[in-house]
């Protein structure tokens, strides 16, 4: 289980978290929704540890964590950004393989197996010699999510993970999302879409603008 | 244009472009890395690194190399420094080309989106371990084809080298055209020069097909 509790975080002046508390059960999909502008990247970036809270507690199954801290031997967060980031000079196996192998300390049969099985999971047995320039919307996005578990992480991000897809993948995604549930995955979902959190999650928490000056 | 006289002056014009060579080898050796670690600390957020470096690079390409090498084998032993002729033009082309390549570097390392990093970094990436595997690889496939440019450059620029009196290439020509009275020693250094470039320039293709994978 994931907490953030009381979590602060301004732009120099503009205050965009005020008090934010998350709570991500086990093996559940919680939905962050609200319209754009409203924080919810910012929030994403600051359980991911890609941005510094102003304060706040992370707690993760009960025990504080600092989600910047890269020492520690556990990986708690796994993230799919919302333009996936691949590596576009590596393939497909060795974006999946970098972190497992430099990381993990994993030997390069380890990462490769276990590269080969999370592709067949995700339904790309055949894409693994590919380039990220080479794959589609949905295909990218598959590839960043088996990037991401090749982590084992306990939770899983995903930001805006429609967004960057032909709306006729919606349903896929929400698809894959609730296969990963199945499997025991604890996931956070950030979308501006509500019914697509409505599709997928099983909690829905809103956020809104907190500064006027934020609406456009 | 006797083939004679071609085979006699070969093995001095030879033994110049051997002096180019290698002055050509180890100015990359020694600048492409100063290149990759100054254009590192041009990026840096500590900011007296890069002031420092950003003087360095200013004062590289604002004056001539010409006028640095001369500074460095005539001017610091005035001040007490004595280079040997050969370690001067090092020195000298090393700090120069450094400069250069340190400019190529930091636009290619501007060049790379925030995301890979942060990719990296939610994967558990070190700060090195970034750098090594994710950014280098994508900075040397931007940069290549202006690094190479340099590299042809270099190959040119060495013969200034003869302004504090080595024996290059182009000395080797100058000197057996002035005893001879006889353009083919100019000649013949004009096709050496261009046959270098043209290896040069096939190897810079190849290497730059090999590392395409777009
Ligand atoms: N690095 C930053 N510096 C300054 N302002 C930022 C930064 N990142 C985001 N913001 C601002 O914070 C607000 C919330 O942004 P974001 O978290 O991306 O919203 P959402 O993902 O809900 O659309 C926006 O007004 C945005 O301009
Ligand atoms: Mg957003």
């Amino acid at each position: 289980m994931l907490e953030v509790k009381n979590l602060k975080k301004s732009f120099g002046s503009r205050v965009i978290l005020d008090d934010v508390n998350v709570t991500v059960k086990d093996r559940e999909i919680l939905s962050i929704v609200g319209p754009s502008g409203a924080g919810k990247t910012t929030l994403l970036r600051c359980i991911a540890g890609l941005e510094t809270a102003d304060s706040g507690e992370f707690l993760i199954d009960g025990v504080a964590f600092d989600p910047a801290a890269s020492d520690t031997s556990e990986s708690v967060i796994g993230v799919v950004f919302q333009d996936f980031n691949l590596f576009p000079h590596l393939t497909v196996f060795e974006n999946i393989m970098l972190a497992p192998t430099m990381v993990l300390k994993n030997t390069k049969s380890e990462a490769q197996d276990e590269a080969k099985t999370l592709l067949n999971n995700l339904g790309l047995d055949d894409k693994g010699e590919l380039y990220p320039h080479q794959l589609s919307g949905g295909q990218k996005q598959r590839v960043a999510l088996a990037r991401a578990l090749a982590m084992h992480p306990k939770i899983l991000c995903y930001d805006e993970p429609t967004s960057a897809l032909d709306p006729n993948l919606r349903r896929e995604v929400e698809k894959l999302i609730l296969k990963l549930k199945q499997d025991g995955m604890t996931q956070l979902v950030v979308t501006h879409d509500m019914e697509f959190a409505k599709m997928i999650a099983d909690d829905i928490l809103e956020v809104n603008y907190l500064d006027n000056s934020n609406q456009k | 244009m006797s083939l004679n006289y071609i085979s006699e002056i070969l093995p001095s014009l030879f033994q110049g472009a051997g002096l180019t060579l290698q002055l050509f080898f180890w100015t990359l050796i020694g600048s492409l890395p100063l290149g990759l670690l100054v254009s590192l600390g041009l990026n840096s957020k500590i900011k007296p690194i890069k002031w420092i470096l950003d003087i360095y690079v200013w004062l590289m390409r604002g004056t001539p190399l010409l006028l640095q090498l001369i500074f460095v084998f005539y001017g610091l032993p005035l001040i007490g420094v004595v280079f040997e002729r050969y370690d001067a033009a090092i020195f000298a082309f090393i700090l120069n080309y450094g400069a250069y390549f340190a400019e190529i570097f930091r636009g290619g390392l501007q060049s790379i989106d925030k995301g890979q990093y942060e990719g990296a970094k939610v994967l558990r990436l070190s700060y090195f371990q970034t750098i090594r595997k994710v950014v280098i690889p994508q900075v040397f496939r931007i940069v290549l084809p202006s690094v190479g440019n340099e590299v042809i450059n270099l190959v040119k620029d060495s013969s200034l080298v003869y302004v504090i009196g080595l024996g290059d290439l182009l000395r080797a020509g100058n000197i057996a055209t002035s005893r001879d009275v006889s353009l083919v020693p100019l000649l013949l250094v004009a096709v050496i020069y261009l046959v270098m470039i043209a290896v040069l320039t096939y190897i810079l293709r190849k290497v730059e097909k090999r590392y395409s994978y777009k």
